[in-house]
């Protein structure tokens, strides 16, 4: 058997095991998560068919689109200084210099640390109490060491600091991923590009705006996306951080869909929420896509 | 190409490893549980049962405690569900596993001998697993689960740090703990600590004052919603809290701590006040093991009323109706609950046992605890408990308060608002 | 002409401390929290907050044996260690041929469904679990091995072959072509030559699903039942009790937990440099 059929199913099979995986693992448990959005039902027992209210009542609910707005915020440091920082550092290690290894495997440390210990660190850090006169907490220890009293603050404990402070934690522990794939995309430009560009009298700026970023722009796409969907999905680390939440200032999608699931018993007003989030990741992301190949052909 | 083929062999063997399923050996019982400190203990225990009766115990622990419900919830839906286990969820989940046929009715057992089971522990401690006649939930009268242990939240206060302030006895009235309050910021010291970043701590506190100030019978009505969360006593329960933050009692991010966070700051004497249940005691002994402390209750804000604290069952076991070994399992629980095995958990981790006789054999400090349980009441005892989503309105209204955000009476509109709303769902 | 030349070096000099500084803050930052860890570790229960100074005055190393014995570790290593090569291998080559495919091949559908793959990482599925434990139980794969293995697998697929599928778009299809015109198959196409060329890209999504693999909990304790089964998360769960927290214990345990994994990051990094090394004088 020869002829275009049979080539194009030869090529099919390349990706027949991750679609069989991918239908029996992620496929039918979205169906079964769709028809739940559907139901009313606390996880156990008759389950009651209510049609499109949980999506109506979803509308309705404004803590959910503060969650939204507040996954939002999260996510817009760590587009910007997350990643700026990641591309730095990328930058500063591609270069010959010496213990480029060590810096390599140092930053790679918080995205392994536990979150147990990040929450906890992080707590002590930015503790806003005293004993004995003496601030508990090491960020205000070291503002009053500095002579900077009337900075000391609840960091924590204010809504007002609470978001920015765990925007700071969470892209500190995710610039190591940023720092890794940028890295990893910086080492696959071939170097006779910069031998040209040298060659040429190019300074750093230029090389830098007309080699390098063209050729990373698919590698930063990439960590684009991945950084919204990881900050949009953060969770544990806020869980760590301020428990149950700073009222309702610290809540993002997945701890309103946690409560749902079991501190409300509203599995079918979770499974809406789930659905809703992510088509509006899902819509995001298509921009993203389209909007990268629109620069890459210009 | 050789070493994909290796691969593939290596990912088969797996395969063939993790097929096979052993069969459920007859002469064994499952237990799911959610204890991680009592696991060491259970295993012991259950190693005595074994030589004793020659039945084998098999324990796993899932933890935390949401990752356990969710398994429990998932084996249900799958009928897989061990003959032991424990449904951590408030009474109108237990009532939706009994009805799915999953939890055994254990009545006859603990009637039986003239109630024998049913006399040897604390009668608070069963009702959290009992049923009423004319329930809410339907289900038939009867008792559906043994409790494991019993705890009580109470007020803890640090004798040292008082004496610091000045202060020598307890408050017993609300108005002295202000004054206490006061006494403390003078010298530098934070007054209050309790986990308030679990929610749940929150309702006990709140709980413990709305009975005091109006009675079980207001209270319930509220739940039933005959009377409104604008109702001036609900104002006074909420008015607790504004005064608390007023008199700047509570300790610094009072509102995301969690408990073991809480515990610490406490074991730490870093707070004169803590609110907490019988096991803190074993952690300040780890922690502190010379902090000089002292257990009381809540100081009431009506002195005519008691100050009725949430008591009773801390940690229950349901039997799997649909559970093979259905008898078996009944033994080894109703073994548990025995006198010489409640003095054994009892020493490990510090909870009151469920024994009436094993409360002679406790640790000196979980006395006062332990008397606490005499006016106490438990949410799982209501004939009517209050809906989800009210209840979660309630419980951030009030941080919100501690906050500074919001005042006594938005809170109430607020939450009388989503009860509005949650009345007119259960109408249609 | 001099003049101008020391300018230049001393410009590169002070650009280059510079660049030293900023890595160093950044690395006190991250190295800090490790340092913190292993302190804690060696310290007790009644210490661990209380004592300010940096170093500990002693070294309570019996909280690793501790850690080691209480916590079932060589069960769970065991385990552990097993999971991550597995599913990491399983990932490599489903994800790789995938990506491979979806990038060089032609079949119809193609965009389509790789535009589902990347949805899929999109929505959160925590409401899944109950479906998907309702239906591994009816393949009869919960509480085995395998089951857990598939399950992983899926979930970091989706992100690994976006990630390859841009790292091989990206490359220049010459050498392939000239496989091709030598007659090799498609297989071995993707096998002799994209795969050795994405080295660098392979590598990141083996740290990438390794971690992911050796930190996972939820679907372990959902998807298992016996403890000779479990994962690594689940033998620190035992002194991050419900009531008791033996904080220098656990902290052990973590900084064993992180070891490993540190070690396969070590190592990755020096394959990419080997790879590179020879990568750049291809032509």
């Amino acid at each position: 058997m020869t002829g275009r059929p049979w080539d194009s199913f030869k090529n099919f099979l390349f990706i027949a095991p991750a679609v069989t995986i991918f239908s029996v693992f992620y496929i039918y448990p979205f169906i079964e998560l769709l028809r739940l959005s559907l139901l009313q039902w606390p996880g156990i027992g008759p389950q009651i068919f209510v049609g499109l209210q949980n999506f109506r009542e979803l509308i309705d609910d404004k803590v959910w689109w503060d969650s939204m707005g507040h996954a939002g915020y999260i996510t817009l440091i760590a587009l910007t200084f997350q990643n700026a920082l990641a591309f730095a550092l990328a930058l500063a290690c591609d270069r010959e210099i010496r213990l480029k290894r060590f810096y390599r495997l140092v930053f790679f440390i918080p995205p392994v640390l536990s979150e147990v210990v990040v929450g906890m660190i992080w707590n002590w850090t930015l503790n806003g109490g005293t004993q004995d006169g003496r601030q508990i907490g090491f960020l205000n220890y070291c503002l009053v060491q500095s002579g900077l009293p009337n900075l000391v603050h609840g960091w924590l404990s204010d809504p007002k600091t609470v978001l920015p402070c765990i925007a700071i934690v969470h892209a500190w522990k995710g610039f190591g991923w940023g720092f890794i794939l940028l890295l990893a995309g910086l080492q696959t430009i071939d170097r006779q590009l910069y031998e040209a560009a040298r060659v040429d009298g190019a300074g750093s700026w230029r090389t830098f705006w007309h080699v390098t970023l063209p050729m990373m722009l698919p590698v930063i796409t990439v960590v684009v996306i991945l950084t919204i969907l990881g900050s949009m999905q953060v969770f544990v680390l806020i869980l760590s951080l301020v428990n149950q939440g700073l009222v309702y200032h610290t809540d993002v999608p997945v701890t309103r869909i946690l409560v749902s699931m079991t501190g409300t018993n509203q599995f079918g007003y979770a499974c809406a929420q789930a659905v809703i989030f992510g088509a509006i990741l899902i819509a995001v992301s298509f921009v993203l896509l389209k909007v990268s190949n629109i620069i890459k052909r210009a | 190409m050789k070493s994909v083929a290796g691969l593939l062999c290596c990912l088969l063997l797996i395969a063939a490893a993790g097929c096979s399923r052993p069969a459920k050996p007859a002469n064994q019982i499952e237990v799911w549980h959610w204890m991680t400190d009592r696991q060491d203990a259970l295993e012991t225990l259950a190693r005595r049962y074994e030589a004793k009766t020659g039945i084998k115990v098999k324990l796993d622990l899932f933890a935390p405690s949401d990752a356990y419900t969710q398994k429990v919830i998932a084996a249900a839906q799958a009928d897989v569900l061990p003959d032991v286990y424990g449904i951590l969820d408030k009474k109108d989940i237990l009532a939706s596993f009994i009805k799915a046929g999953y939890v055994a009715d254990l009545t006859a057992a603990f009637n039986a001998d003239n109630g024998a089971w049913a006399s040897s522990l604390f009668a608070k401690a069963i009702d959290v697993n009992r049923f009423v006649p004319g329930n809410a939930e339907g289900i038939a009268p009867g008792i559906y689960g043994v409790p494991l242990d019993i705890g009580s939240e109470q007020l803890i206060y640090n004798r040292h740090l008082l004496k610091k302030a000045g202060i020598t006895k307890a408050p017993a009235t609300f108005p002295e703990w202000l004054a206490a309050v006061d006494a403390l910021r003078r010298v530098g010291i934070a007054p209050f600590v309790s986990g308030f970043g679990e929610l749940w701590l929150i309702d006990c506190f709140a709980s413990n004052y709305a009975f005091n100030i109006m009675g079980e019978a207001k209270v319930l009505a509220t739940f039933r919603g005959t009377v409104s969360y604008t109702d001036p006593d609900w104002i006074r329960v909420f008015g607790v809290f504004a005064a608390l933050r007023d008199r700047g009692a509570f300790i610094d991010g009072i509102v995301t701590k969690g408990n073991k966070v809480a515990e610490q700051d406490f074991a730490l004497e870093r707070a004169a006040f803590a609110f907490n249940g019988a096991w803190s005691v074993n952690v300040y002994k780890l922690m502190n093991p010379g902090l000089n402390y002292g257990v009381a209750p809540l100081p009431a804000l009506n002195p005519a009323a008691p100050m009725v604290s949430w008591g009773g069952a801390e940690s229950s076991f349901v039997i799997n109706k649909a559970s093979a070994n259905k008898d078996k399992a009944v033994a080894f629980v109703k073994w548990l609950t025995a006198r010489e095995q409640q003095a054994f958990l009892s020493a490990q981790v510090n909870n009151l046992p469920v024994n009436r006789q094993a409360m002679a054999d406790i640790p000196e400090n979980l006395a006062a605890f332990a008397k606490a349980m005499e006016s106490s009441t438990h949410p799982k005892v209501w004939p009517v408990s209050e809906d989800a989503l009210v209840r979660e309105a309630f419980l951030k209204g009030i941080q919100g308060i501690i906050i500074g955000e919001t005042s006594p009476e938005a809170v109430a509109r607020a939450v009388q608002q989503v009860k509005d709303r949650q009345m007119k769902k259960v109408k249609h | 002409m001099r003049s101008f030349r020391n300018r230049h070096i001393v410009e590169a000099a002070a650009k280059n401390v510079l660049v030293h500084v900023f890595l160093m803050a950044v690395t006190v930052a991250c190295l800090f929290p490790v340092f913190w860890m292993v302190r804690s570790s060696l310290m007790t229960n009644a210490t661990i907050f209380t004592d300010q100074a940096l170093f500990p005055r002693e070294l309570h190393w019996h909280n690793y044996l501790e850690a080691w014995t209480k916590g079932n570790f060589a069960v769970y290593f065991l385990n552990s260690i097993v999971y991550t090569v597995c599913v990491v291998s399983g990932i490599v080559l489903v994800a790789s041929l995938a990506a491979f495919a979806f990038s060089r091949l032609r079949f119809p559908g193609r965009n389509v469904i790789f535009y589902v793959f990347v949805a899929a990482m999109m929505i959160p599925l925590p409401g899944s679990f109950v479906p998907m434990f309702v239906m591994m139980n009816k393949l009869h794969l919960t509480n085995t091995r395998l089951g857990y293995i598939l399950c992983m697998i899926n979930v970091g697929l989706s992100l690994s072959i976006l990630i390859l599928k841009t790292f091989f778009d990206k490359m220049p299809t010459d050498l392939e072509d000239a496989a091709r015109i030598d007659g090799c198959s498609r297989l071995q196409v993707w096998w002799h030559v994209a795969l050795p060329l994405a080295r660098p890209a392979l590598a990141v999504i083996v740290i990438y699903n390794a971690l992911n693999v050796w930190n996972e909990y939820i679907l372990a304790s959902l998807l298992l039942n016996d403890k000779s089964l479990m994962p690594l998360q689940k033998g620190l769960m035992v002194f991050n009790g419900t009531y008791q927290v033996d904080y220098p214990v656990l902290m052990a345990g973590l900084t064993m937990t992180a070891l490993p994994i540190m070690v396969v990051y070590l190592i990755l990094q020096r394959h990419i440099a080997k790879a590179l090394f020879s990568g750049a004088f291809i032509g």
